[in-house]
């Protein structure tokens, strides 16, 4: 008789809420009429997150319980990984409500039919009348819980199991945009091949730690690389591997060549889902990875990786100067901010833990924001994304040229915003923990990023709106609603960050 | 016999299917690369629960077959997906984003 090991199911209840809601989310879609799929779909979903919030909190909040190991030592609850949950489940909030918006376009922003063939008099059909897909939202909540799941693993197997469950999804997802829709396929395709390519190596990886250690938890794989017997190339040559797959997915240079394309086709909403939660769930994996497992081998990794970073942010900042697409330049500057982000992770210790996790939710409500104002700007080809196009906007609208300039400002890093707060505790800690290299290139890759946005604000104000500018569509209540939210936190977090500092500064404690 | 030489074999086809993904152009080749560098990694995981004399490796094996098999379901729809479009399933022929 094989004996269960014992569950702490009030530990793993979110989790165990989102798979149990994208199953039943899937059901939905057949048996609930097509007319009433989408708002119902919506509604159970976003009662999902917000249930699953409330475990968090509730746990996150009782101090005595706080941290656990169950599920047989694959899970770790501690209050790094109920931080990184509860900001996950924020984050797909906000962007959930971008997928549901309805009024922009007839059936939003998802196409009804994938498979239908583009350019066929299905596809013309469907364009014209047809509903938008709502499977959309039962893979964003599979994905959403495999989320929650990378950043709570306890050993690198079931880390591999999440990344996959996270990722599959948005391949998925990334194909059904209803415009434009062989840039979406495209987007799929790059990002599916190259995603299973980074997790092949990480499997490698998982392989390669597993021979050195003869486990693959985290407390055994830091006992054994802080004990150092045996055949040490195996475990360098492993932690490299895992490494390469989990720097994809936070797409640092020089494995970032995805982003562009990636953000540039997927469906405007999708590329705001990915950009925050991909984003946090993974370097919630990195931190655990190396804080937790790695810590053992005295950070000997750290000028490697410190190389990545100072790669990263260069390499993001100089590219995001030649881009002529909205889409595109908010991916590079993304790329550039993975590279900030690993500059807090190589400070190591509280500070540099705490900085991450700020960074990790105000970067995340800023570009959530950002992506859902580019919903806005249409003309009858969908979203106008190149840079021209948005010329004089802000004679044509200037409310939301005020909002997007407000946040591309945020991105640049200027004073009352969360961009600023961000990069000042990021630099602080990296000074602290003697990273000041890292910092200088942080600071030179933040002056040249500054151009870009800087452009684009010039453009919209200073430039007289043209014939082809297109008009910004007055958002439904949805849209809005994750604007407001996005746009006010950027602002909150950069005037009063006390209260998300202290927050992140509690939670800056893992267990082993 | 010793076993190490199987991990050598792993890193071989590991090798082979990571250069295959680098410099083979079709779609559907550029996958089973990555198919084999999975399942050269499963040959790793099996060798080391030998090696190692535990279990832990041949499980995970299997985990990492579940998975792998997921990852062809969602692959080929994808796939499939470009190729109805375009009739052909090159990686170079889709090239409409770039720089």
């Amino acid at each position: 008789m094989v004996k269960l090991p014992p569950m702490d199911y009030a530990a793993i209840m979110p989790l165990l809420i989102l798979f149990g809601a994208a199953c039943l989310g899937v059901l939905i879609e057949a048996f609930v009429p097509r007319r009433a799929r989408n708002i119902t779909q919506l509604l159970f979903s976003l009662a999902a997150v917000i249930a699953a919030m409330v475990f968090v909190v509730k746990r996150a909040g009782n101090v005595t319980a706080a941290n656990a190991i169950t599920a047989g030592g694959a899970i770790t609850i501690d209050k790094a990984a109920l931080f990184l949950q509860g900001s996950l489940l924020v984050l797909a909030f906000v962007s959930l409500l971008i997928f549901g918006e309805r009024t922009l376009e007839q059936g939003g922003a998802f196409v009804a039919q994938a498979a239908v063939t583009v350019g066929s008099e299905k596809d013309k059909e469907q364009a014209a009348k047809s509903l938008g897909s709502t499977e959309v939202y039962p893979l964003a909540l599979f994905s959403l819980a495999g989320m929650l799941l990378f950043v709570a693993a306890n050993d690198l197997l079931t880390m591999f199991v999440a990344l996959e469950v996270f990722s599959l999804p948005l391949y998925l997802l990334c194909a059904l945009a209803r415009r434009k829709r062989l840039l979406s396929q495209e987007a799929a395709l790059k990002y599916f091949l190259l995603g299973a390519y980074a997790s092949a190596f990480f499997l490698f990886g998982v392989a390669l730690v597993y021979g050195y250690a003869k486990a693959v938890d985290f407390a055994s794989i830091h006992t054994a690389a802080a004990v150092g017997a045996g055949n040490i190339t195996l475990l360098i040559t492993g932690l490299g591997l895992l490494a390469i797959g989990l720097l994809f997915k936070v797409a640092a240079a020089p494995f970032h060549v995805w982003t562009p394309d990636v953000y540039q086709g997927a469906p405007t909403p999708v590329t705001a889902f990915m950009a925050a939660c991909t984003k946090a769930a993974a370097f919630g994996g990195l931190i655990r990875v190396l804080y937790v497992g790695f810590d053992g081998l005295g950070w000997q990794f750290t000028p490697v990786l410190g190389a990545i970073a100072a790669l990263t942010v260069m390499v993001g900042a100089v590219l995001a100067v030649t881009q002529t697409d909205l889409k595109r330049l908010l991916a590079y500057s993304s790329v550039a901010n993975a590279g900030y982000l690993l500059i807090g992770v190589l400070a190591g210790g509280q500070l540099g833990l705490q900085s991450v996790l700020f960074y990790l939710v105000a970067y995340g409500l800023t570009v959530i924001a950002a992506f859902a104002l580019i919903t806005l700007v249409r003309d009858a080809d969908g979203e106008a994304t190149h840079l021209s196009r948005w010329a004089g906007l802000g004679a044509r609208s200037p409310l939301f040229a005020g909002i997007f300039t407000f946040l591309l400002l945020a991105f640049a890093g200027i004073p009352l915003t969360s961009g600023f707060m961000a990069k000042l505790s990021v630099f602080g800690a990296a000074v602290d923990g003697g990273q000041t290299w890292l910092v200088i290139f942080g600071v030179i890759s933040s002056i040249i990023l500054a151009f870009p946005y800087l452009r684009v604000v010039v453009m919209m104000w200073l430039s007289e709106p043209g014939e082809s500018t297109p008009s910004v569509s007055l958002p439904g209540v949805l849209t809005s609603t994750a604007l407001g939210v996005g746009t006010i936190a950027t602002l909150v977090l950069g005037v009063a960050p006390g209260l998300l500092l202290d927050l992140a500064d509690k939670a800056a404690a893992f267990i082993r | 016999m010793t076993p190490m030489w199987y991990i050598v074999l792993a890193a071989v086809l590991f090798s082979i299917g990571a250069v295959g993904v680098l410099v083979r152009r079709n779609a559907i080749v550029l996958f089973m690369c990555v198919e084999l560098m999975l399942n050269a990694a499963n040959l790793a995981l099996v060798t080391f629960s030998r090696i190692n004399g535990t279990l832990d490796g041949q499980i995970m094996a299997f985990f990492a077959m579940v998975v792998a098999a997921a990852e062809v379901v969602i692959g080929l729809a994808i796939i499939m997906l470009i190729f109805r479009t375009r009739r052909s399933a090159s990686v170079d022929d889709a090239n409409l984003l770039k720089y």
